[in-house]
């Protein structure tokens, strides 16, 4: 280890970057302490930020009376979880055969997953679309979770990391006896945990926050995302009520922010190696 | 499934098997690309030459009559506009931003984790939730931001209801929104340095910090820099939420960009054939950016 600076001489820094930080966390400063305060607090427009009298009861009342959070939140994991688990089903096998298995037409498969790399999610939708609308799928599970279950990104990270696997531990395995789709999920992926997990944080976090395709697909309480949830109350209590929109937004933010504060480096690594596709 | 087993060990013997097991492993993936990303995106390129409406029986190809219309539609020569200036602000913003704070915290070894994990938490928040907060903190008359202001004696404006303001409002949440990613990849790129570069700029006479930084950790981090570019001019030509949740493009189309005419005109007035022809525009730009890192920077920026 360097030796440290003496704390004076760092002194600067630390400043730079304290002043910077809570310039950073200003919204949620500011968030957290409206969602304790009455209305007519909120409109003196005081800058105090400790309310003078406690309204926390009230504003996170309202939220649970007034919307179904638990619904919200619930429908999130679904999605998320539905999502996850299709991906993780579908590119895993793929990425162990195009890094390990020799087969015509790889370069092929392989060609068409980068290729996938260089279309946004966007693209699709329209078409995706209307065809769940011929199918009457509007505001289902099976349409908020179907268009992410190809990943292209998990099968390009999972074929990189395969790749460094050694091939005497695929080859023991087979000596064993053991089916190629065994190999796959007992051997292979139990020694790909690190790339497993960051892609597992890295899709959690894309679908917890999205908005475009819930926005689209779901159009009532009954399939709405957290994200939906927030802008629903909105509208419902025509944005004025900020007490208790900002107690709506803590609780819909606050499942993913508290995961990554208690796995932080897991959360920052996983997003940042994964970071390519945006 | 266990009639994928291999029975014999050496590769050679092994080849049609091998293959066989190849192509079952692949099948589930192949199908959904098939189903859910490959025929709808051929699906897209090919509607964006209809007049296909959604609710109406039937359509025409019309040719490249979408691009022409786009060509005389207000709204989305405003919303192409106002996304450029976006990713001409967002972009240079947060990675200027990013840098600085990467820099400053790599300088030393106290507080590393507080303040990544602090600049990271927009990353991983509501984006909705967030603009929410964001439409509390600039609101013109309750806004802390305006209190603030009127304590030094200025009124501030309506940010997000002005039209002189709310795309510069929204590119500020959109810099609050990206620096901590960036901050990240850069932190990464700086520790890759090799420490003995600067002893021996040090041994070198190489005096000022400044120009430790233009000699040796600018030429660098070459690469990554040009890596957070193209990712955050990607990232910040899919602006959305924050219209979504603030603005609505409005007032009178001052904050429009395109990934919310795209949805407007495709999902609100279901005229399918219209937007995709904008999902085309979209992704040329996207493409353009991803280009861009490959082909015209790529050759300056490696030192190998």
């Amino acid at each position: 280890m360097p030796e440290r600076t003496p704390l004076l001489r760092d002194l600067p820094r630390l400043l730079f970057l304290t002043a910077a930080g809570l310039l950073m966390l200003m919204p949620y400063i500011w968030m957290a302490a409206a969602s304790l305060k009455p209305l007519d607090e909120i409109f003196r427009a005081s800058l105090s930020l400790w309310p003078e009298r406690f309204f926390a009861a009230e504003n996170y009342g309202k939220v649970f009376e007034r919307i179904p959070v638990g619904r919200y939140l619930w429908n999130g994991v679904v999605v998320c979880g539905g999502i996850l688990a299709f991906q993780i089903l579908f590119a895993v096998p793929a990425g162990y055969a195009l890094a390990k298995l020799r087969f015509r037409g790889r370069e092929l498969v392989f060609g068409a997953v980068m290729l996938g790399l260089l279309v946004p999610p966007h693209v699709p939708a329209l078409p995706l679309y209307v065809a769940f609308s011929q199918m009457g799928l509007l505001n289902s599970y099976t349409a908020l979770i179907a268009p992410f279950t190809i990943s292209v990104f998990a099968i390009f990270l999972f074929r990189q990391f395969f790749k460094s696997l050694p091939d005497d531990l695929i080859h023991a395995a087979r000596l064993d006896g053991m089916s190629e789709m065994a190999i796959v999920w007992r051997v292979v992926l139990p020694n790909a945990w690190p790339a497993a997990t960051a892609f597992a944080i890295f899709s959690v976090v894309a679908h917890w926050n999205d908005l475009f395709w819930p926005l689209i697909i779901a159009n009532g309480d009954s399939h709405a995302t957290p994200a939906l949830g927030v802008m629903f109350f909105r509208s419902a209590e025509a944005g004025d009520d900020f007490g208790a929109l900002m107690a709506a937004a803590v609780i819909m933010t606050a499942p993913l922010v508290i995961a990554f504060l208690l796995a932080q480096r897991r959360f920052v690594e996983g997003i940042a190696s994964t970071g390519l596709k945006g | 499934m266990s009639d994928l087993a291999i029975a014999a060990p050496h590769r050679r013997a092994a080849g049609t098997g091998e293959a066989m097991a190849a192509w079952a492993l692949t099948l589930p993936a192949a199908i959904a690309y098939l189903l859910m990303l490959l025929l709808p995106t051929l699906a897209t390129a090919a509607l964006a030459f209809t007049d296909y409406e959604l609710g109406l029986d039937g359509f025409r190809w019309i040719g490249l009559g979408n691009f022409a219309e786009m060509l005389e539609d207000r709204g989305f020569l405003q919303s192409l506009r106002n996304t450029l200036v976006y990713v001409g602000l967002v972009t240079p913003g947060s990675i200027i931003g990013a840098l600085l704070l990467a820099l400053a915290i790599e300088a030393g070894t106290r507080g590393r984790t507080l303040f990544r994990a602090v600049f990271f938490l927009p990353v991983v928040s509501l984006s909705v939730a967030m603009a929410a907060a964001w439409q509390y903190l600039l609101h013109p008359t309750i806004g802390p931001l305006n209190a603030a202001l009127r304590v030094i004696g200025i009124e501030g404006p309506a940010w997000l209801s002005s039209s002189d303001t709310v795309l510069l409002s929204l590119a500020a949440i959109g810099i609050w929104e990206n620096l901590g990613f960036n901050l990240v990849l850069f932190l990464a790129g700086l520790t890759a340095i090799p420490r003995e570069l600067y002893a021996a700029a040090a041994v070198d006479g190489v005096p000022s910090a400044w120009e430790r930084f233009r000699l040796v950790t600018w030429p660098l981090l070459g690469p990554t820099t040009l890596f957070v570019l193209t990712i955050t001019m990607i990232r910040s030509v899919r602006v959305f939420d924050t219209v979504v949740v603030l603005t609505q493009g409005g007032p009178n189309k001052a904050s429009q960009v395109l990934l919310y005419t795209l949805y407007e005109e495709g999902f609100t007035y279901f005229r399918i054939g219209y937007s995709a022809a904008i999902t085309l525009v979209f992704l040329g730009i996207v493409l353009a950016s991803m280009w861009l890192q490959t082909k015209v920077l790529d050759k300056r920026v490696h030192y190998a």
